[in-house]
This record gives structure tokens, sequence and C-alpha cells, in this order.
């Protein structure tokens, strides 16, 4: 009898991790409050942090949390409360053809995971040593190289802001 | 050590069931939920692939992934925005019911 091999303790985590994640991403869209979706969204953006912090990649870690965790789920629950009783009853139904997007999503998820199951996936997982300022130098080719994206989504950002305040006003007397 | 293969699996089981949430639920804000989802599971495939590429210290990745959290969260910004505008229009948050182009 073939002996399974024995996980890593890095793997057990990951496991954790990514099913923490997944089952939070299933209640999202499977729960029938809409505020429970809102808060397991939160859980969900949590996990994802967590598998950028099992990537090695601690400053997006940080970023997710403040800004989705912080901001777009804080968004979003603000945006429930004020469309509430939108719904006359169920806050999140499903609609008529659910059905077929279930099983849109799933003939999508196999295709996917036989797509990735078929390519041999390099893995040269290089270490990255710590006294190289990964974070610096992400700072130092923000500011170089992908200056221009930044410089662009500085800008898209305040006008996404300015329209997003012009569209939310009430503009009657 | 975890293979790439599992990281890109997670990503591929979020975004299917954001595209699920996306196309099978009703209420507006639930619609925007399933496509931060997916926003999600594109952004932890950029930086799998970027830790297991050949230029670590290129960082590409990573920079594509905080560009799209900064577009993730402008475009969270619009949709809400919209969402509560035309709840102010018209009390309804229902995308079964915002059918006003159907002929």
């Amino acid at each position: 009898m073939p002996t399974l091999p024995v996980p890593t303790f890095t793997q057990v985590v990951f496991v954790l991790i990514a099913a923490f994640t997944v089952i939070s991403g299933l209640g999202v869209v499977v729960a029938r409050n809409l505020f429970h979706s809102a808060l397991l969204l939160a859980a969900t953006f949590f996990g994802v942090a967590g598998l950028y912090v099992m990537l090695e990649a601690e400053f997006l870690a940080v970023t997710q949390i403040l800004i989705y965790v912080g901001a777009v789920a804080t968004l979003i629950t603000f945006a429930i409360m004020l469309t509430r009783g939108a719904m006359h009853g169920e806050t999140n139904p499903l609609n008529r053809q659910w059905g077929k997007a279930a099983l849109f999503a799933f003939l999508f998820l196999v295709g996917l995971l036989g797509y990735l199951g078929g390519i041999p996936w390099p893995a040269p997982f290089q270490a990255i040593q710590a006294d190289e300022g990964l974070i610096a130098r992400l700072g130092e080719q923000l500011v170089t190289r992908y200056m221009v994206s930044l410089e662009v989504m500085g800008l898209l950002l305040m006008v996404a802001l300015v329209g997003a305040i012009l569209l939310a006003r009430d503009d009657k007397p | 050590m975890v293979p790439l293969n599992w990281y890109l699996t997670v990503a591929a089981l979020l975004f299917a069931l954001g595209l699920y949430g996306a196309l099978a639920r009703r209420n507006a804000i639930a619609v925007l939920m399933g496509i931060e989802l997916m926003l999600n599971a594109a952004n932890l495939n950029l930086v799998a692939f970027w830790r297991y590429g050949e230029q670590v210290m290129a960082l590409t990745g990573q920079v594509f992934a905080i560009l799209i959290i900064a577009l993730a969260a402008a475009e969270a910004a619009v949709g809400l925005a919209l969402i509560i505008a035309v709840y102010r229009d018209r009390r309804t948050v229902d995308v079964e019911e915002l059918d006003l182009l159907q002929g």
C-alpha cells in the first residue's frame, strides 16, 4: 500500500488558510442575508491577505487588509445600510437563471482546473534573502520604472472618487 | 514548500465562486461582491506567478497587483455610488426590476 507523502508545516498552514478563504468565499455567494455576505467577504479578503503572506508579499498583505477589509468592505456595508428595504423582503435572493449560472461557473472551474493540471509548471521557487529590502525596492520601482502607471492610477482614483461623489449626491432641493 | 498549482487552484475556485455570485444574484450589491471576489482571484494569480517566476527581484507581479487593488477600490466606489443613485431614483436595487431598456 503506497503511503501518502507527509505534508510539511508550510503546506498544512497553506491548506488551512486556503480552506478558510474558499469556505468564506462560498459563504459570500450562498448566504441568504446580504449582511452576512458582506461580513464573509471581509473574511475572504483576510484569507487572501494570509495567502499573500505565504507568498512573501508582506506589503501586499497589509495593503489588502487596509484597502479591502478597511475600505471596500466598509463601503459595501454602508451601501447595504443605505439601501435597506430595497429588496421587499428577502435581502439577497437568487435570480431566475441561478441554475444556469451555477452550471456555467462549475464548467468554467472544471475547464480551468483541467487546463492547470495539464501544464507542467516549473517550480524554481527562489528564496528571498531577508536583507535584500524587497519593500524598499518595490517603492523604488513604483517611482522609476512604473512611474507612468502610478500617475495614471492616481488620476483614475481622483476621477473615480469625484465621479462617485457626484453620482451619489442628492441634488434635489 | 507549496507548489504553484495549489495557489492557482485556490484562485480558480475563488474566481468560479465570484462568477456564480455575479451571475446568480438579484441584489446589485451582491453582484458587486462577486466582482470583487473575481478581482481578488486575479490578484492572487499575479502574486503567485511573480513569486514562482524567474525574476523575483523585478517585482512586476506585485506592482500589477497594487495597481489592480487601486482599480478595484475605484470600481467599488463608483459601483456603489451608482447603486445608491439608482436606489434613490427607483427605490430598488434588484437588477431584475431595472429593465427600462427592455423592448
